[in-house]
């Protein structure tokens, strides 16, 4: 009896599975708007890498907003169609196939994080759709895949201008700390690799977990092997805690900081600890500084106020890999009647556009476009970010 | 010598971090025989309503400091009220689940609230930190060795000499039995449940200042926090106290000696060890159960 | 009759799948049902450890990757092919868990609980860690496709086919196992091991047996995703995995072959419905969970089930 009650059961199981599978069918051909390009978004709008995913969503609806009030791409309006990934890459490949299959978008612009992109890359292949990675990982470019580009600068050329720094001013041993994922290894492989480069070693690598409450054992650690600077490698708020450690060990040796950390945020974090330290960051940090004559003073100043008058909150430096793929994207859909092996072509032969993160001049074999002219390296002066050089 | 005495005061400082948590786990398996995965949020909790009332309403440290952990311990009693309470059949895997999704749920509303940023706020006091034999110790992890010091004295004198410790007590040894000499064991588990809490929040509340406090904040320290529990014994007050402490200073020469990368798993290898070689735990006595 | 039931349950659920498969041709809602599929595995792993035997398993994901990393490691570093890579897989899995199910499955309750969660925690850490070999943090990337004979298992619908093919494989598996006398000596060791000893039954080797099998069903499961995917990181692997794999079998309702799919199901789509509420995801989630646990502690199979008896009852009267 209590079996057979149990086959029951697997009948209603398997009903309901089915009625659940039907009820969402419907949806599958509805393709509303016929006349409107739409773009897939996929953010970590949530969970840990909510600091980059957040910004980068307003964004591109910022963006969008922008495109669509100057009359749409050939009078074809932008719909922007957003998923969150929280940070996960079973989610990330959900969305994109959501994005792909169901939305049928256009182009697709994110994710945030290097891993969620290398998830996806795959599909945007065999969709063969275009894509723009907001993410800093080089591994998404090198090599050159046909479909996938990125407008996050990269970590080579964050490396570079910090090393290149470090060289001017005769330090030869460095010790470093990077955080336990995705972006502190991959800053981690370019510092060790491109250490030989600039006459630099590296006496000490350690790294912290990225919710570490404590990171004065790395320091100790470090500050044993005596090196003439720290470059730490992490996003917020770890490396905020390996400042204000830094400082508490009475640790007097320059520290620098990666990328990950250029928001206004991080002084905030870090308080009196923030002083002296050095960072690459793009120019939006230091927009009010930048000579006149700087391309990308105009644009940068455009941005932050639109994005600070919309939301009501300062700019950080990260949203604007989304603005910048958002109107690349429109640029290279001009003309195209929604074409996506056009648009691709056109964002590939796509020269001298002036963005927030920098001079974008796309190539066959770069799919970033951007130079090591993209960064500036800031020191933290009073609570203030002041360039470097 | 000075790298291992840094090491040693970095050990210490986030071992009475993890003791506290630790606290937090044991008493409330002790009087309840409930794990609460939701812990480490009430731990992030208590840090960031500490933030908001230190640093945004600039209330003095100290009722800033009780009145959070006032509120944290009332949302625990509102979480035992509303979601443990109801449960018919209290099966330890009902519950785990039940405390999942309650983790869950606080993490949502700390993000809701509080916003994706991390906070930060000063330290108690302003002092530069000490320099003994050339490692720095902050006033700050004396701050925290102190409370945690007067939180353990406190506790002690509560089972030892409250007619409710000794109530919570008899709870813990059996509930039945308790309840037959006319405990209300009902009470009693919801002050272990405001007490459990409470703690959470002072172990939020004291490690505020050093780090940097944010929604997700609370998973891995609950997770280290079980560890130390389970390390020194769950279910006892000393136990929770060198199980964190042991797990605070061992990480930091872990770190030290072995390889920052695999500090995380210096806490689960040695909770491994001691579940294979010692399951009760180093001080814990009681008998290991099953569901 | 009951076999006979069961035979029916089987057709009616294998004619569901391929009608399924047949006419759902969007590249989305496969992909959808793919991952359902994966979840299912996952739960009914844990639900034959779990449901059947009573032991408790926080660290159920480290198997799970084991098998999604074995077969990433072999079929793009070493170009073996994925076929070969399969048994690779799953016996890594096994073997590692004999090893530590030896002194793990000892311990019981709250203290197994926590030596598995220890567990998948240090699996994790040492596939984020072991970079030169893992891939590290950033992931593993340019997994190849599942070939078997001259059929490439690209996505869609070939690959829908054989993931849900070996889902009904295994939910006959499991069930011929549980019919068993095997199954029988593991409920009896869930209602009391104590007990199960004293009649006779080798409690020990059984727990350790089914904690093998179960692994072995995981890193199936992950051996499928690698293929899937083509890429893996060790967040997919994570504690919060493990926890996800148990709240499907406990939602599903425990000690259920059709309650692992079920929970699989609904915590697969869950997400996707929850999209609506954007920053209030996290929240409606555990309120979810939360409910679910306090008004059908039993799961939803069984829960529904004793409404449908009471409201039976009152019917009948």
């Amino acid at each position: 009896m209590l079996l057979s009650r149990k086959c029951r059961f697997g009948a209603l199981a398997i009903a309901i599975l089915l009625a659940g599978a039907l009820i969402f069918t419907p949806g599958v051909f509805a393709e509303s708007h016929q006349d409107a390009y739409k773009i897939g978004g996929i953010f970590s709008v949530t969970g840990p890498a909510s600091f980059l995913g957040d910004p980068e969503k307003k964004s591109m609806e910022l963006a969008i907003e922008e495109i669509n009030a100057a009359g749409g791409v050939d009078g074809r309006m932008l719909e922007p169609v957003i998923y969150d990934t929280e940070g996960d890459p079973s989610k990330t490949v959900m969305a994109v196939g959501k994005l792909i299959n169901k939305d049928r978008v256009t182009a697709i612009i994110g994710p945030s994080r290097t891993p969620t992109t290398l998830a996806v890359t795959p599909m945007v292949k065999r969709a063969k759709l275009p894509f723009i990675s907001c993410a800093a990982g080089n591994k998404i470019v090198d090599p050159v895949k046909p479909w996938v580009f990125k407008t996050a600068q990269s970590d080579v050329q964050a490396v570079a201008s910090i090393y290149e720094h470090i060289q001017q001013r005769d330090i030869q041993k460095v010790g470093i700390i990077t955080v336990s994922n995705s972006f502190g290894e991959s800053g981690k492989e370019q510092l060790l690799a491109q250490a030989g480069d600039f006459g630099i070693t590296v006496v000490s690598s350690q790294s912290f977990g990225a919710s570490d409450t404590d990171m004065t054992a790395q320091l100790t650690k470090i500050r044993q092997e005596k090196p003439g600077a720290i470059i730490c490698w992490g996003t917020n708020p770890g490396p905020a805690v390996v400042a204000k450690n830094a400082k508490q060990l009475g640790i007097e040796i320059p520290l620098y900081q990666s990328h990950g950390v250029a928001s206004p945020k991080f002084i905030d974090l870090a308080g009196d600890a923030a002083e002296g330290i050095f960072l690459p960051t793009g120019k939006i940090l230091v927009a009010d500084l930048l000579a006149d004559d700087d391309p990308q003073k105009q644009v940068l100043t455009d941005y932050i106020n639109a994005y600070e008058s919309k939301y009501n909150e300062t700019v950080s430096g990260f949203g604007g890999y989304a603005y910048d793929a958002v109107h690349l994207l429109a640029r290279a859909m001009e003309g195209t009647n929604g074409d996506k092996a056009k648009i691709r072509k056109n964002l590939e032969t796509l020269k001298n556009y002036v963005g927030i993160s920098g001079v974008f001049n796309f190539s066959k074999t770069d799919h970033n476009g951007l130079d090591p002219s993209a960064f500036v390296m800031v020191k933290i002066k009073d609570g203030k970010w002041e360039l470097v050089e | 010598m000075q790298e291992i005495l840094q090491y040693l005061f970095s050990g210490l400082t986030n071992g009475a971090i993890y003791a506290v948590i630790a606290l937090g786990f044991s008493m409330l398996y002790s009087s309840t025989e409930l794990i609460n995965f939701a812990h480490g949020e009430f731990v992030m909790l208590g840090a960031l309503c500490m933030v908001t009332l230190a640093v945004n309403l600039g209330f003095p440290l100290i009722p800033a400091f009780f009145l959070s952990i006032c509120a944290v311990a009332a949302a625990g009693l509102l979480f035992e009220r509303l979601a443990i309470r109801p449960v018919r059949h209290p099966e330890p895997i009902v519950l785990i689940i039940i405390t999942v999704g309650a983790s869950i749920f606080l993490r949502g509303v700390g993000m809701l609230i509080w916003g994706k940023d991390a906070h930060s706020m000063p330290p108690f006091s302003q002092h530069p930190p000490l320099d003994v034999a050339g490692a720095r110790l902050l006033i700050q992890s004396i701050w925290i060795l102190i409370i945690v010091a007067a939180l353990t004295a406190a506790l002690q004198m509560f089972y030892r000499r409250t007619l409710t410790g000794k109530a919570m007590t008899a709870c813990a040894v059996s509930k039945k039995a308790a309840w037959i000499v006319g405990i209300p064991t009902k009470w009693m588990v919801m002050l272990a449940f405001g007490l459990s809490t409470g703690m959470g929040a002072v172990a939020g509340a004291i490690i505020a200042p050093i780090t940097m406090s944010s929604y997700d904040m609370g998973t891995m320290l609950g997770l280290k926090g079980f560890c130390a529990a389970m390390l020194g014994g769950l279910g006892s007050l000393w136990g929770a106290i060198l199980g964190g402490f042991l797990l605070g200073i061992l990480e930091a020469l872990g770190v030290g000696y072995i390889s920052s990368g695999l500090k995380d798993a210096t806490a689960f290898v040695l909770l491994l060890l001691v579940l294979y070689v010692r399951p009760q735990g180093i001080i814990g006595a009681g008998e290991v159960k099953r569901f | 009759m009951n076999d006979k039931a069961h035979k029916i349950a089987y057709a009616v659920f294998a004619l569901a799948v391929i009608l399924l498969g047949w006419q759902v041709d969007n590249q989305y809602y496969l992909q959808l049902m793919i991952f359902i599929g994966l979840n299912t595995l996952l739960a009914l792993s844990l639900n034959m450890l779990m449901g059947y035997a009573g032991q408790i398993s926080l660290g159920h994901a480290a198997f799970y990757g084991i098998g999604a990393y074995v077969t990433a490691i072999l079929t793009t570093t070493y170009q073996v092919a994925p076929v070969l890579a399969l048994p690779a897989a799953v016996g890594t899995a096994m073997l590692v868990a004999w090893i530590v199910g030896i002194p793990t499955l000892r311990l019981s309750g709250y203290y197994l609980g926590m030596g598995t969660l220890g567990f998948g925690m240090i699996v994790h850490i040492v596939l984020r860690e072991w970079s030169s070999v893992t891939g590290g943090a950033s992931g593993f990337v340019g997994i190849p496709p599942l070939e078997i004979g001259l059929v490439v298992f690209a996505s869609g619908k070939n690959y829908f086919f054989l993931v849900w093919a070996v889902v009904l494989l295994c939910l006959i598996m499991c069930r011929r196992i549980i019919d068993s006398r095997v199954g029988r000596a593991l409920r009896s060791i869930h209602d009391g091991e104590k007990a199960a000893a004293a009649v006779g039954v080798d409690t020990k080797k059984l727990k350790l047996q089914v904690f093998v099998f179960s692994a072995g069903m995981a890193a199936l499961a992950g051996f499928l995703y690698a293929h899937l995917v083509y890429f893996i990181s060790p967040g997919t692997f994570s504690f919060v995995a493990s926890i996800r794999i148990v709240t499907m079998v406990v939602i599903g309702g425990m000690a259920s072959i059709w309650g692992a799919l079920l929970g699989a199901s609904l915590l697969t789509l869950l997400p996707e419905w929850l999209h609506a509420f954007s920053e209030f995801e996290m929240v409606v989630y555990g309120l979810i969970l939360m409910g679910v646990m306090i008004f059908l502690p039993r799961g939803l199979t069984r829960g529904v089930l004793d409404v449908y008896e009471r409201y039976r009852k009152n019917h009948d009267r």
